[in-house]
């Protein structure tokens, strides 16, 4: 199904069932029902991915590729089953995949198994003034370590990424442009077709931090013609200690290891080890073998609630949040009217912190602080704002509670 | 909300839609910077001295009602009070902050401060300006932080 093909009226999920799937929502925080808006940070577990991982340690605990017995095998199944339910999501061959910890550890892999082998003095890379620092801080230390330079691509007044100056910033220097294709501050799709062409011209490499993106819409990467992409798990319905690296094959079989250890290597002698094939190259010791199997219960739980679906809600919740928060008075909203399912804003007077420890003894969680993004608050000059995000299970109620609870923090820190 | 009052007392309020003592301080003899990094809480505190004895004090900064409430009312009770009054107090007040124990009849305005040992997260808010303090009276020079 197209996202065109969604009725708007039709594409509305049946919320309160499905929330049903979810334990953790069926409680009360501080006396009233939790409203959990902290999705872009992580997302709560549905029972089928608790009872998945439940029921590996419960039946099928064994160590994968090496056991040869039944319990192994099955591990391995299972393990190996889920990377193809990660291969079949994003539209990549399952030898392109790599399962790591997460986002983070994904770009630092590519930071460090390509980074300190292709770069050098003279060398740039470019990033953007809204990457989360796990897209930053492994590239100043790639720059650091090599010699190479860092340069960004700066953001619009309207808090978009400036194209114009992409077009200066990506030149012939560069040998990698990594960026968010969503932003978990501002809610944006950034224009990455726009941005891997320009890279194409120069012949730089791509590499898209999809944390945000993977969970909101369906990331293709033969579409998106990206060279890496990188997500989590846990921001999509699956266990923490779990995420994926895409790389394109040739470019991984060409880079050097990142860890060294059991499972990476092909064979080893007192003085030197050949590698093991992609992606085991890359997942050295014992794999995070629950968490992955945990994934793939969530990417099957995601297909059965059908992506483009997921995406549609997202953009019914956006539109409702939109219209209820700008009515409130006080409020600045910095997610710019593209942006969906992450809402950045500000009440005036009131300190996130406080916000935040206000709306908490209402049962709303929401995020206070930097969002590890401190380059993009830099950009709003402010040193802390507050981050409402939603998912699947979030109902337009629980917006409208959210409203209220600003209105009463309001009337609450004025005496 | 009406329970976070405890917290939220009207006096914190006041000090933290009206902050006394606040702007630079020209002419401080001791100067010194606290900042929280993963809240953004951040303090520049400004002491002239008049023997050992602090004669005026003054803080600029931004961060939570809990942070600039505190520091406001640290600058009102430890000016006119010796280094040596102004760190005893300090000891007392870390001892509220984090028990909620309030031991004697001067700490009146600090006892506005008394709930916050029942946030756990939000003592370092509290804690911030007093450290800072401390470092500027010991002349230690370093950047303050109660993260």
């Amino acid at each position: 199904m197209t996202q065109a093909a969604v009725d708007a009226t039709e594409s509305l999920l049946d919320v309160e069932r499905l929330r049903a799937d979810f334990p953790a929502l069926a409680q009360t925080v501080n006396g009233r029902p939790l409203v959990y808006l902290d999705n872009a940070a992580t997302t709560q577990k549905p029972i089928s991915v608790i009872e998945a991982v439940s029921r590996f340690y419960r039946e099928d605990n064994a160590n994968v590729h090496r056991a040869i017995y039944e319990l192994g095998e099955r591990a391995t199944r299972a393990y190996e089953g889920a990377r193809g339910k990660v291969a079949d999501l994003i539209g990549a061959p399952e030898r392109s995949i790599v399962f790591t910890s997460g986002t983070t550890e994904s770009i630092n892999l590519v930071a460090y198994a390509w980074g300190r082998h292709n770069l050098g003095p003279g060398d740039e890379i470019v990033i953007t003034a809204m990457e989360h620092h796990s897209n930053l801080v492994p590239w100043q230390l790639a720059a650091r370590d090599t010699g190479a330079t860092l340069r960004h691509i700066p953001l619009t007044d309207d808090n978009l990424l400036d194209l114009e100056a992409a077009r200066t910033v990506i030149g012939e220097r560069t040998k990698m442009v990594a960026l968010v294709h969503k932003s978990n501050v501002f809610g944006v799709v950034n224009p990455v077709a726009e941005i891997t062409a320009l890279a194409r011209e120069v012949g730089a490499l791509v590499l898209l931090d999809a944390a945000q993106s993977a969970p909101h819409f369906r990331v293709d990467v033969q579409e998106l013609d990206c060279d890496f992409l990188a997500f989590s798990g846990h921001k999509m319905l699956g266990p923490t200690g779990v995420g994926v690296l895409y790389g394109k094959p040739e470019l991984l079989e060409a880079m050097e290891p990142f860890l060294g250890g059991g499972e990476m290597i092909s064979s080893v002698n007192l003085t030197e080890s050949t590698w093991n094939e992609i992606p085991w190259k890359f997942e050295a010791g014992t794999p995070k073998i629950a968490q992955a199997i945990g994934l793939g219960a969530a990417i099957d739980y995601l297909e059965e609630v059908g992506i483009d679906r997921v995406t549609a809600y997202l953009g019914q919740l956006s539109d409702h949040a939109r219209q209820v928060l700008s009515a409130v008075p006080g409020v600045t909203l910095f997610t710019p009217a593209v942006g969906s399912a992450v809402f950045l804003f500000n009440l005036e007077g009131i300190h996130p912190h406080d916000l935040a420890q206000l709306l908490d003894q209402e049962g709303i969680a929401v995020r206070a602080g930097h969002h590890c993004a401190q380059p993009a608050m830099a950009h709003l000059g402010v040193a802390a704002t507050a981050r409402a995000s939603f998912y699947i299970y979030n109902t337009f109620e629980e917006i409208d509670r959210l409203a209220e609870g600003l209105n009463q923090a309001r009337r609450f820190m004025s005496g | 909300m009406t329970e976070l009052r405890d917290l939220y007392q009207q006096l914190i309020l006041d000090h933290n839609q009206h902050p006394r003592n606040f702007g630079v301080l020209e002419g401080a003899d001791l100067m010194a910077r606290g900042n929280n990094p993963l809240c953004g809480d951040q303090l520049d505190l400004y002491v002239a001295l008049e023997d050992d004895s602090i004669k005026d004090i003054r803080f600029e900064g931004s961060g939570c009602a809990i942070f600039k409430s505190s520091t406001s009312i640290m600058t009102t009770v430890v000016k006119g009070k010796t280094r040596g009054e102004a760190l005893e107090i300090f000891e007392r007040f870390h001892r509220l902050a984090t028990t909620g124990e309030v031991d004697s009849a001067e700490m009146v305005k600090l006892a506005a401060l008394a709930s916050v040992y029942k946030y756990p997260v939000r003592v370092k808010c509290a804690l911030l300006a007093w450290r800072t303090l401390e470092t500027a009276l010991q002349e230690q020079g370093e950047i303050v932080s109660t993260e």
